[in-house]
């Protein structure tokens, strides 16, 4: 083991083991900077402010979603805008479960944060694989706006049925969620509650974004990338396509569905409303951002996107033309951000199609053959 | 009787407008092969664009400028974005539209501001008697007007020289190429109607309601439209939009009696189920072509 450590000094490249090979991090400045990310994310609970410490556990929350429609649409090559719906019914089920019993919408009092994530992400996995068969009939383009069409349905469903989900305009409470017997979405002893469910996600989105890493150099992962290239030629050559586009779907609606029920116990409330198109179109925009058919790339993407809205509130201290409030003369804050929004698809998409994971790699390899630039 | 009527009638009226928009998609769709989501944007400038010009000039000659107008833009849209896309994954390519449409519509919403706006149509909300039925003028007007529209589009596709490059480039762009079709005016052309439609549809959306900053969504109605249609068959388009049209008319007047239990707004998604249906039976839709495909 110390010989072939030795050997590889200086070669990072050069595998004696098929498990080196493999391994996920296979070259040590690769563990070293995952290790340094990892520190620098718990650091930032006790030394970012609670404001932007909540907008980072959405970030995380998203990017496990995030992951989930790369699963979907970047690995299995089948795209689906109707991500919002399987977020919905995550959130909805952990709402449920761990609602007040005798609270004016439905609830069991189940508050135990791993019953009702997994539940979540089996009702949304369940929804999923229901919807699948669609997939295996459809493709391209006629899939994406059939799963458009699921978003419009689920919203209907959720506005009408509000003993679920509440009145329209004002929703249902979030999950509650309690680890182990205490109440980990109020302040404790130590940590405030943001910091309490700052942790949580971080310590989910890792395990997530591993389990996906895993997934992708499995059989099925391979599956998946087999369907994406060529669905004939995969067919051919043995891949079950109604079986793997199946998995594909459900995966991916299980990591939607436990976005959604972490995504609110923040804000502790939410509405139908919020599973609109928009939703749907901002998960594809965070893994075209961020890099289709990467992991590290889905959670950069949902990173990016979450911290958008921060980036441009401060923008008018900088360039005094955009106001902050919205009815005084000149382009506002918001409409600053959806422009953003819509050029950085645009831009990305035309210039930087690998998104933020193809910059990374770029810079990586410039670093890597330095002072050489070849 | 006297409401079925005024049902059919409304529903041929909405349908026709679902249809003009339906009708763009499936230009651009087989020119480009490639779905615009940028079509609601396109649909609400055109009607704002309209609210503006009305206050000068006449309301018939306030839609040609703003149809125009529109057509201009979509041309830009289509030069600046999508040409340096060509031959990238259509999925990415529709993407981009939908970034468009985004920014576009921020654009827009600004000159809308918070108040409705009105397009000021000279028949307004008046009625007319059809078969002894009092009906609303609008959507007799709407379901003629696209009519006449389609078989111009349709005798231009068939008798003219640009429509036969049209049909051209739809069945082949490479070889279209080859023989001499400007494959690219092609493209552009095929914006500029896509988008001058959106105009004239936004204008019959809003003769009801106004324009608000909420019109867009109606936009959305268009892609089960022409899933259900199929994605490329003109036809298939026009049929489908009446269809989808006269089918959430129907169901919004008798759905609250046949079955109460569904809600008021269940008319919202019928279009969207209707389309999920057939598409289990018939994956390409009504009138699209079955895709053929090989390794």
């Amino acid at each position: 083991m110390t010989s072939s450590l030795r050997t590889r000094f200086g070669r990072p490249e050069l595998y004696t083991s098929y498990s080196q090979d493999m391994a996920l991090l296979n070259t040590t400045p690769k563990k070293l900077f995952v290790a340094g990310v990892l520190v620098v994310a718990l650091a930032m609970t006790f030394s970012v402010d609670d404001g932007l410490l909540q907008l980072l556990a959405t970030g995380c929350a998203l990017a496990i979603g995030a992951i989930g429609l790369n699963i979907v649409t970047g690995y299995a090559g089948q795209v689906s805008l109707g991500h919002a719906f399987f977020v919905a019914i995550g959130a909805y089920t952990a709402a449920v479960l761990s609602g007040d019993p005798n609270g004016r919408v439905l609830g069991f009092g189940i508050t135990e944060v791993p019953i009702w994530l997994l539940a979540a992400g089996g009702m949304s996995a369940l929804a999923g694989a229901l919807v699948a068969p669609l997939a295996v009939r459809l493709r391209g383009l006629y899939l994406a706006i059939v799963t458009l069409g699921l978003v419009f349905i689920g919203q209907f469903v959720f506005r009408e049925w509000t003993e679920l989900a509440g009145p329209p305009d004002i929703g249902r409470p979030a999950p509650v969620a309690t680890l182990f017997g205490t109440r980990i979405d109020v302040d404790g002893s130590s940590l405030t509650r943001v910091q309490q469910l700052y942790l949580l996600m971080l310590v989910i989105l890792v395990i997530f974004a591993l389990l996906a890493r895993n997934l992708a150099r499995s059989r099925t992962g391979r599956a998946f990338a087999a369907i994406r290239d060529r669905d004939i030629a995969a067919a051919v050559i043995g891949v079950n396509l109604t079986r793997y586009k199946v998995v594909a779907f459900a995966v991916s609606s299980f990591y939607a569905g436990v976005a959604g029920a972490l995504l609110y116990v923040i804000p502790q409330t939410f509405t139908a409303g919020n599973f609109n198109l928009l939703m749907s179109v901002q998960f594809i925009a965070m893994i075209l951002i961020g890099g289709v058919a990467t992991i590290s790339g889905s959670i950069m993407g949902a990173l990016f996107i979450t911290l958008l809205p921060r980036i441009t509130s401060e923008l008018p201290a900088v360039l005094p033309f955009i106001s902050t409030n919205a009815t005084g003369g000149g382009i506002t804050v918001v409409q600053v951000e959806s422009i953003l929004y819509g050029l950085l698809i645009v831009g990305f998409l035309l210039f930087e199609p690998k998104g933020l994971f193809g910059i990374w790699i770029r810079i990586r390899n410039y670093w890597k053959a330095w002072p050489f630039s070849y | 009787m006297t409401e079925l009527v005024q049902c059919l009638v409304r529903g041929l009226g909405d349908g026709s407008v679902y249809a003009l928009l339906a009708f763009g998609f499936v230009i651009i769709f087989k020119s480009m092969g490639v779905i615009s989501f940028a079509q609601p944007a396109l649909m609400l400038s055109g009607a704002v664009l309209v609210t503006y010009l009305v206050t000068t000039v006449n309301f018939y000659l306030a839609v040609v400028l703003a149809a125009a107008a529109v057509a201009l833009l979509a041309v830009g849209v289509e030069r600046t974005v999508l040409r340096p896309m060509i031959g990238k994954p259509v999925f990415v390519i529709s993407i981009i539209t939908l970034g468009v449409d985004i920014v576009i519509r921020v654009v827009v919403n600004a000159y809308i501001g918070l108040d409705v706006r009105q397009v000021g149509a000279p028949w307004g909300l008046s009625t007319s008697r059809l078969v002894g039925v009092e009906v609303q003028q609008r959507h007799l007007i709407m379901f003629v007007t696209t009519m006449v529209l389609v078989a111009i589009l349709f005798a231009f596709f068939r008798y003219s020289r640009m429509g036969l490059a049209m049909r051209a480039v739809a069945f082949d762009q490479e070889v279209a190429l080859a023989q001499g079709v400007s494959v690219g005016f092609v493209f552009a052309l095929s914006w500029a109607i896509a988008g001058a439609l959106a105009t004239v549809a936004g204008v019959f959306v809003s003769t009801g309601a106004g324009v608000d900053q909420q019109l867009w969504i109606i936009a959305l109605k268009a892609l089960p439209v022409i899933i259900l249609g199929g994605l490329d068959s003109l036809g298939g388009a026009v049929i489908a939009g009446l269809v989808i049209g006269v089918v959430e008319s129907l169901v919004a007047t008798y759905g609250a009696d046949v079955a109460p239990w569904l809600g008021g707004e269940f008319s919202l998604v019928t279009p969207y189920l209707v389309m999920m249906v057939v598409l289990l039976v018939r994956p390409y839709g009504l009138f699209g072509t079955r895709e053929v495909i090989r390794i």
